[in-house]
This record gives structure tokens, C-alpha cells and sequence, in this order.
């Protein structure tokens, strides 16, 4: 009997387990199967801190959403529209998630009595009444799992593991995903272990077969690709395409990449994944601590490497000293903070914008560094770019500022003509007859020569202790630290003159609304913008990728509008900063639960304070 | 004249093409330490020395703390940087990992290595990066004038501790051996001759190297190692280690080292031993239980103190294993950044023409 195949513009999928069950993998897997396929997508990763907790419980569920559709999208999605639970756990953590009418796919083998108590279900929901708003599949997950492999020569609770992989294979049946990448994954992934590699294929066809022979599903779904711009595309996460930014910065400048770092969530990856490109002369660095981390850069910076640190919240606490000596040296060094959840060690798997401020001014002294923000994965790529590119012309560390949502999340991301990217040029000092001076400046962009190690005639002593103007002679003098002070500062501000105008999406040009945005909102931001305004309302949307200084026209653009909403993912920490410097009222939409925004909640929010504005 | 001394330790590092003169590393700088301090032996031995290396000028960088002895790089007429409390050693690994060809050098202090930054010193000398580090010890802050350090002697009474210090101090040799560095020295600003040579040890070693300098405060402890110093009491005190040969000190070598029955080193008059009890000093022992043990000779009054090289023994270097690593991906990687870009699951939306 053919089955049903029905047509949609878009699905929402949230697969939910155990962090032991290997759900990041099967969506990470059901994601590449997709951006293979030329949908367009966008992913939620969400998982706990521990490494694993306590085995069936609550904190312990590791769940991965992804958005996928035949048109452009800019957000996770806001709900599942399928939710994979693999035990009870996931089920009631996700299950307040899910609008009625939607489908749970459950593993009906993890139901056991001992499990539902852990998690304080009384009796078995799967029994009574409580999921008959919603469209439960249940399927033995596990036991068919271990039934497919009986022949693997696994034992029972190994081939158990596959089970993953079963969920997999039954998703990709359900929307024809293509499956080859799978396979290749997989035999890829256990190499080593052709037992283990063919087990897992095994269970990938058998959920694949269970979906297309049982009775439990009787419809597949079709998701058509997107209509995307010519292009190469591949999938990719921030912390990837951050990765590769930098290496990019790297071969563009001719500088060899040094990353001096120490390991902390959600940053970690990219240590990772530099460690892994020696072949382009990048050096890594895993230091003894945070503060040594950022130290090491800071001396390959001086020796004239593309130096750069990556780091969270609390790590840049630890390396405020060090960026306060960074500001003082005016070498480049690039910081990247992944933010998280604060204050203190706070949520290390959650996202935030909370470090905004910190970034801004967490430092002793009139300190001024430069902020750039990435927007999107994918952005990540071109926003650490952008990071060296001021940082090496202006001679000044640069803070990154991407979060946990950016640097897990993903999106099809159009791969760049690697000769088409900015070339930066490093223009290290050469000897002259004159005495140096290593305080000296470039007249336009006030940046100082970066004269490094090996150059003779130009050695010179430099450190934290204030500088003469030119001759960076240790000085004491008033009149001399007030004029440093103001170049330093004097320096950053000019880095305006470098930014590009800012985009104005107003599609209707008549908006007297302005949407304001920084950093990894701008696809939440764009989506609820979208819907007020197809709810009959025009709104502008603004997304800042440069903090500080903001692009020149920023003052301007917010006086030109009656009003000015700004989401942030804190309590207001852009909005504190852009009425004092512009004296502009602003509009705060705030949420600092660690998630990102829902779009349905923005679109509330905004509408809210636009219905606000007309009357 | 420059000799090329064949030092692999520096085989790296650029050599320059005159003699060199120890005025070539002073700068104009006016040196502000306080009169009669130590410092100012342990600069004029160092700008004496370096010329023997002949290093080209360009290729050498003083890296330094916060305290008194970081000021040092401002009179060095190589590069340098002043940098912040307790960090150099961490700043100067990055630096010396990033550029094989330069001679890295570390100026700090008992505060600066031992109190904020002794993290930082203990996984440098781990780590083994080909740096130098010269610790000048003189046990008191000098720069925040004059609390107790951790190497202070127990009880110590300075402004911080008007009862006395109740903090038992480091021993800086102890310390560094604890945490298996290659090379381990300690000499005293007032003999230059040893302070040169053993700088000169310390610069053909390959690796990490902590030289611990006793270096006079005079204006907050002054006096502090008089007894080490001192014509009446000096060789009593002081035992001056040569590697391969017995160790004995005193007026005519009166006193030896000789293991105990429990095979502790212990002090003894030569004339109460036979010869072969003598403890010969091995500085090359793969072990570093013998060096330890001849740093715990010296108590907190200073009794007993070897100086010279307790221990000089050869393990790969960080910086030279990293550029291996880098050299090898580059050898048998793949450095096409558009195939990395592209990855393995790349697809291709066409032109709509096409």
C-alpha cells in the first residue's frame, strides 16, 4: 500500500533524551541531511552543563531543535511541530513546548515504572488520557533497536545505544531526507570499530524500514528545497565559521595564527577546531589558566603573530588586566567572548547578550576596545574577519562578542571565493634613519608602528606603566597621560570613519518605528519584524555589528524616528549606553532566560509597544 | 670579540655580524633603582655577558612583571616589555613558542614569580619553553616598600606583619625542582664571576631556565644574605656546587655534603668521612630527588646555601616540539583553505540561466 505523502512549507523538529542518548548526533546528522537536501534551516542545540546527569532525570535531558523549510528562515523555530522523546524525562521537560495537535514520536521502552518515578509521573502518561490532544506515536525504540542488531554480535546493552540512530533513520524516512550522507558519516565515525559502524547503519535502515511498513505512520512528509541564491552552501555553526574567520584573517594578512586559550563552555570548540589546521601554520596554545591564555597571545602579538584568545564570561573577568595592558601596548589581539549565562559560572550551556557592558567598559582606567558583534553562524565567518581587520590597522585588541546560541547553533551558510575576501595588511615598521619611535602615529588612523622582534635599529621597550607621546619613554607628566588618554580614545573613535553606512530594512518606507539590534537576535528580530508588519503596521530594522565606536550615522538614524525598540537578550545593557550617548529614548524588550527569543513572544513584544506608539 | 660558541640553545637565533660591547645593551634611560641596589650589580653583569653570546641585538627581548627587577627591560637596549604583575613568564611562552629565532629572557621578582604569578612559573618551567628566567630574590616588596614576600623568613616583621609573618616561605630552587625544571641555578649579586657563569649555563641550556638570584634590598631588608656575603662567615655558609665533582666547602674544603643512613644529605667535616662518602654533584641526574635534596640544605637562616647549578638535564623544548607539529601538517596535511572551507558536504545551487 503507496502511503500518504503530504506537502509542507516547513517543520519544526525537536529531537529530546537522555544527554547520554546521543540526541546533539542525530540532530546534528538530520541537519546535515537537510542542508544537503537545500533546505533552509536554522538549529537550537540545548543541553545541560553535566557531562551527564544523573541517567532518566529532568536536568539531564539533552534536546536539539531544528527549523527547516522550503523558503528563507531566520530563527529555530518557536515550537516543535514533531517531538522525538526518547524516555520520560524528555517528554515532560519538552512537552510544555508543544501545542496541542502536534506528534510525539516516544520510546515506549524507557516507560518503565522506575523512570516515570524519577521524573514524577504517577502513572504512565502513554496510558491515560493526558496526550490525547496530541497525535502519540509509540514505538518500542530500544527493543527494535536491539531486535535489528541480534545478529551484530553487540551485546544487548551496546546494540541498545544505536537506538539513536533507529530515531534517525524513522525521521529521515518520515521526510525523505537523503540518506547517504548518513552512511558515510557513520562508517566515517567508527572507522576503527567496523562492528560498531555497521551496527549503527543497521539501526539507520531499520527505523527507515519501521517507518515505511508500519501502520503507526501513515503519512510522510515533503519539505521542497529553498529557493537559494546561486552558490556553493554548506552547513555551518558559529563557532566553526569563527574558526575558519580566523584562519581566513590569517592567510589574507600573512600573519601565522596564535590562539593562547584555556578550555570553558561554550568556547572550547574553537581551541578544537584550530588545533586541528597546523597545515596553516596556526600554533595553539592550551594555557595553564585564563590570564596565561590571553598573556601567551599577547606575546605572539608582540612578535608578530595574529593573535587570539577565545574565552566566556568569567574568562574575560580573568583577562580584564591583560586587555587593560593590550590597550596600553596598542598591539592587536583578538578577543572572543562566547557568552553565556552569568553572573559567575551562571548557565556555561545557555545564551545571553550580558556581557555587553563588560566588553565595553570592564576595565581599569579609560580603556576604550573596540566591539564587533556577529549576527548569524554563519556571520561569524565574516565578523571575525572584520575583528583582524581592526585590529591589525589600528593596532588595538578587539573584542568578539558571539554567544552559546551562535556557536552551536547552524545555518546553510554560501561558501566565499577565498580570493575575493579583504586582503589586511599588516605593515610592520621597517628601520629609518630617524630614531624610532614606537609612539609615533599614523596621521590618519592613529595607529603607532608595529615593529617586532628581529627588526633592527628598531628596538624599544614598551609596558603598562603610562607613555610619552612618540617616544613611549615611561612618563609621569599631567599634561602628557591626559593627551594619551584622549588619543587612545581619539584612536577607537576613528575606526568609524572605517564602517560601513548602516542598512535600513524598511520595506514599505514609511515606518516611524525603529526595531534596533545587536549581535545573534537579528534573525528572532527579523522574523517578528516580518510579522507586524504583515499585521498591517511598517516597522525599520537596524542590526548593529559594530559596538564600539557605532557607525557615525547611528545618532542620526535614531532621531529620525518616533520611536525605538531594542530586544536584547539582558536587562537593557545597549539601551543604557545608547541614551547616554545619543540622548534618544529607547524602548527595552528584555529576556534573560538563557534561551534565545521566540519570535511569537517578540512579535507580542513588539506589537505591543508599536500599538503603544500610534495611540 | 663575538665567539660562536656553538650553544644549540640558541642555534636559532641570529648571530650579529661585529664584537659586541656591553654599552651596545644600555639604553639612555636613566636607571631609578635606589641607590646601592642590587640591581644594578645583576644589569651590569648581564649587559657585561651578553656580548660573549653575540646575539644580534634585535633577536634578544626582556620580558618582565610589576616590582623593582621588572624595570629591567627599560635598560636593555634589545626589545622589551614591562608587562603586568605575575605574567611575564606567560607572555614570554607565547612569544618565545611564536619565534624560535629569538633569545627570550624573563625578569622577575620573589613577588612577582613566587606570590601573583606563581601559576604562570610553574607551568612555564613544566612546559619547558626555551626562556630564561632570572629571578631576583631579596626576599621583601620592594616597590609597595617593604611587606613580607613569600620568601620571607617565618616571622618576619615588616609593616604587613607588625607581629611577624605566620606564613612558612618557598624555597624558589625547591619549588622549580618540584616541578621538574631542566635546569635549576641560584648564584648571589655580590660575586659576579659565579652570577656570569651561571648565566652563561643558563643560556646554553635548551628549555626553561630558573635562575634564582639573591639580590640585595637596601632599603627595606638590607643585609639579608650578609651572612652568605661576609668574609668571616661566607665560606662556612656557602657551598659552591660544580657538577662531577665532590662537594665540599669551608676553609680548605673543612666541610662536605655525605649521605646520612637513611639517605638524606647531611653536612659533615671532611676529616670525620672517608673520601668516596663525599656526595659527588651530579646536575645531569634524570632524577631530580638529588638536586632537591641539596636544596633542602639551606634553613631559613641560610645556613648551608648551594649555590652554582643544581640541575641541567635535557628535555625536548615546547617551542621546537610545537613548529615540529606545525611543520609535520604541513608536510602531510592538506592547506587548501578552499577544500577545507567547502568540507565534505558541500552542495551547489546552480545558476537559474544554467
Amino acid at each position: 500500500m503507496a502511503k500518504q505523502v503530504k506537502q509542507l512549507d516547513r517543520v519544526v523538529i525537536r529531537f529530546a533524551g537522555d544527554s547520554g542518548d546521543g540526541m546533539q548526533l542525530a540532530g546534528d546528522q538530520f541537519t546535515s541531511e537537510t542542508a544537503i537536501f537545500g533546505n533552509d534551516l536554522s538549529t537550537l542545540p540545548n543541553f545541560p552543563a553535566e557531562i551527564r546527569a544523573p541517567a532518566g532525570t529532568l536536568p539531564g535531558v539533552s534536546s536539539f531543535q531544528l527549523h527547516f523549510a522550503d523558503h528563507e528562515i531566520t530563527t529555530p523555530g518557536d515550537s516543535p511541530d514533531v517531538l522525538v522523546a526518547m524516555n520520560p524525562a524528555a517528554l515532560r521537560a519538552n512537552l510544555p513546548d508543544l501545542p496541542v495537535g502536534r506528534d510525539i514520536i516516544v520510546n515506549t521502552d524507557e516507560f518503565s515504572a522506575r523512570n516515570l518515578a524519577k521524573v514524577g509521573y504517577a502513572t504512565n502518561p502513554l496510558d491515560g488520557a493526558e496526550l490525547e490532544s496530541w497525535h502519540v506515536h509509540k514505538v518500542p525504540l530500544t527493543s527494535m533497536t536491539v531486535e535489528a542488531l541480534k545478529h551484530s554480535g553487540l551485546g544487548k546493552k551496546d546494540a541498545a545505544r544505536a537506538k539513536n540512530m533507529f530515531a534517525l533513520g524513522l525521521l529521515s524516512w518520515m521526510y525523505h531526507r537523503p540518506t547517504d550522507g548518513t552512511l558515510r558519516f557513520l562508517e566515517k565515525k567508527f572507522a576503527k570499530l567496523p562492528q560498531v559502524a555497521a551496527a549503527n547503519i543497521a539501526a539507520f535502515r531499520a527505523g527507515w524500514n519501521y517507518g515505511e511498513t508500519t501502520e503507526s505512520f501513515a503519512v510522510s512528509y515533503e519539505v521542497k528545497p529553498a529557493s537559494m541564491r546561486p552558490g556553493t552552501y554548506r552547513n555551518i555553526s558559529g563557532n566553526l565559521a569563527l574558526s575558519y574567520g580566523l584562519i581566513a584573517a590569517s592567510l589574507r594578512s600573512g600573519l601565522p595564527l596564535f590562539l593562547g586559550a584555556y578550555p570553558i563552555t561554550p568556547a572550547s570548540d574553537i581551541l578544537h577546531e584550530l588545533s586541528k589546521h597546523k597545515a596553516f601554520g596556526v600554533r595553539t596554545f592550551q594555557a595553564e589558566d585564563e590570564i596565561a591564555g590571553i598573556g601567551a597571545a599577547l606575546g605572539a602579538a608582540f612578535g608578530g603573530s595574529l593573535a587570539v584568545t577565545t574565552t566566556s564570561g568569567p574568562g574575560i573577568a580573568l583577562k580584564s588586566e591583560t586587555i587593560g595592558l593590550a590597550v596600553s601596548l596598542e598591539l592587536p589581539l583578538l578577543i572572543c567572548d562566547i557568552q553565556r549565562g552569568g553572573p559567575s559560572t551562571g548557565l556555561p550551556t545557555k545564551t545571553e547578550q550580558t556581557d555587553l557592558l563588560q566588553a565595553m567598559f570592564g576595565r581599569n582606567g579609560e580603556a576604550p576596545v573596540p566591539i564587533v558583534a556577529p549576527q548569524s553562524p554563519g556571520d561569524c565567518f565574516d565578523a571575525a574577519i572584520e575583528a583582524a581587520r581592526i585590529a591589525v590597522t589600528y593596532r588595538t585588541p578587539v573584542l568578539l562578542l558571539s554567544d552559546g546560541y551562535l556557536a552551536n547553533g547552524s545555518e546553510p551558510w554560501a561558501i566565499p571565493d577565498v580570493d575575493s575576501l579583504p586582503e589586511l595588511a599588516p605593515n610592520f615598521a621597517v628601520a629609518a634613519e630617524e630614531p624610532f619611535l614606537p609612539y609615533d602615529r599614523d596621521p590618519e588612523t592613529l595607529a603607532r608602528p608595529w615593529a617586532i622582534p628581529g627588526t633592527a635599529g628598531l628596538e624599544h621597550r614598551i609596558g603598562g606603566l603610562e607613555k610619552a607621546d612618540r617616544t613611549g619613554d615611561i612618563s609621569y607628566d599631567p599634561t602628557n597621560h591626559e593627551l594619551m588618554v584622549r588619543i587612545r580614545q581619539s584612536k577607537v573613535d576613528r575606526i568609524a570613519l572605517s564602517i560601513p553606512p548602516l542598512t535600513v530594512d524598511d520595506p514599505s518606507g514609511a515606518a516611524r518605528v525603529l526595531v534596533l539590534g545587536w549581535g545573534s537576535t537579528h534573525g528572532v528580530i527579523d522574523a517578528a519584524c516580518h510579522r507586524v508588519r504583515r499585521r498591517g503596521v511598517p516597522v525599520a530594522q537596524v542590526h548593529l555589528r559594530h559596538l564600539n565606536p557605532f557607525p557615525s550615522d547611528l545618532g542620526d538614524l535614531l532621531g529620525s524616528y518616533d520611536k525605538v525598540i531594542l530586544p536584547e537578550l539582558n536587562l537593557g545593557q545597549l539601551a543604557l549606553v545608547l541614551r547616554g550617548r545619543y540622548l534618544v529614548d529607547i524602548l527595552s524588550i528584555n529576556q534573560v532566560n538563557g534561551m534565545p527569543f521566540r519570535a511569537v513572544d517578540l512579535e507580542e513584544s513588539l506589537w505591543d509597544l508599536v500599538q503603544g506608539a500610534r495611540t | 670579540m663575538s665567539i660562536d660558541l656553538g650553544i644549540p640553545a640558541l642555534a636559532g637565533v641570529p648571530k650579529a655580524d661585529v664584537a659586541q660591547r656591553a654599552k651596545d645593551f644600555k639604553t639612555d634611560q636613566e636607571v631609578r633603582w635606589c641607590p646601592g641596589c642590587g640591581d644594578y650589580v645583576i644589569l651590569a653583569a648581564v649587559q657585561g655577558f651578553l656580548p660573549e653570546l653575540g646575539l644580534r641585538r634585535e633577536n634578544v627581548v626582556f620580558v618582565s612583571g610589576i616590582g623593582c627587577s621588572s624595570r629591567f627591560p627599560y635598560y636593555m637596549n634589545t626589545y622589551g616589555m614591562h608587562s603586568i604583575h605575575g605574567r611575564a613568564p606567560a607572555i614570554a611562552s607565547g612569544l618565545a613558542a611564536s619565534r624560535p629565532d629569538l633569545s627570550v629572557w624573563v625578569v622577575t621578582g620573589d613577588g612577582d614569580a613566587l606570590s601573583i604569578g606563581g601559576n604562570h612559573l610553574i607551568h612555564a618551567l613544566r612546559r619547558n619553553v626555551n626562556l630564561k628566567i632570572l629571578l631576583f630574590n631579596n626576599r621583601i616588596y620592594g616597590l609597595t616598600k617593604g611587606q613580607y614576600s613569600p620568601t620571607s623568613e617565618i616571622g618576619k616583621i615588616t609593616k604587613s606583619t607588625p607581629m611577624g609573618s605566620l606564613d612558612f616561605p618557598f624555597n624558589p630552587v625547591s619549588l622549580a625542582l618540584g616541578a621538574e625544571a631542566t635546569f635549576v641555578a641560584r648564584t648571589i649579586d655580590s660575586d659576579r664571576a659565579h652570577l656570569t657563569s651561571v648565566l652563561r649555563a643558563a643560556a646554553a641550556h635548551e628549555g626553561t631556565a630558573l635562575v634564582e638570584i639573591y639580590q640585595n634590598c637596601n632599603i627595606f631588608n638590607d643585609g639579608a644574605f650578609e651572612l652568605l656575603k661576609d668574609a668571616q662567615t661566607r665560606d662556612q655558609w656557602l657551598i659552591s656546587l660544580e657538577h662531577g665533582k665532590p662537594i665540599l666547602f669551608g676553609a680548605d674544603g673543612s666541610h662536605c655534603v655525605v649521605r646520612d643512613d637513611g639517605g638524606d644529605l647531611v653536612i659533615a667535616e671532611t676529616s670525620a668521612v672517608r673520601p668516596e662518602d663525599v656526595v659527588v654533584h651530579d646536575a645531569a641526574a634524570a632524577n631530580p630527588s638529588h638536586a632537591f635534596a641539596l636544596s633542602r640544605l639551606s634553613g631559613q637562616d641560610l645556613r648551608y646555601t648551594p649555590v652554582g647549578v643544581f640541575r641541567s638535564v635535557q628535555r625536548p623544548t615546547y617551542d621546537r616540539l610545537m613548529a615540529d607539529q606545525v611543520t609535520q601538517a604541513q608536510v602531510t596535511g592538506c592547506a587548501d583553505f578552499g577544500t577545507l572551507l567547502r568540507g565534505n558536504d558541500s552542495w551547489t545551487v546552480p545558476n537559474r540561466s544554467e
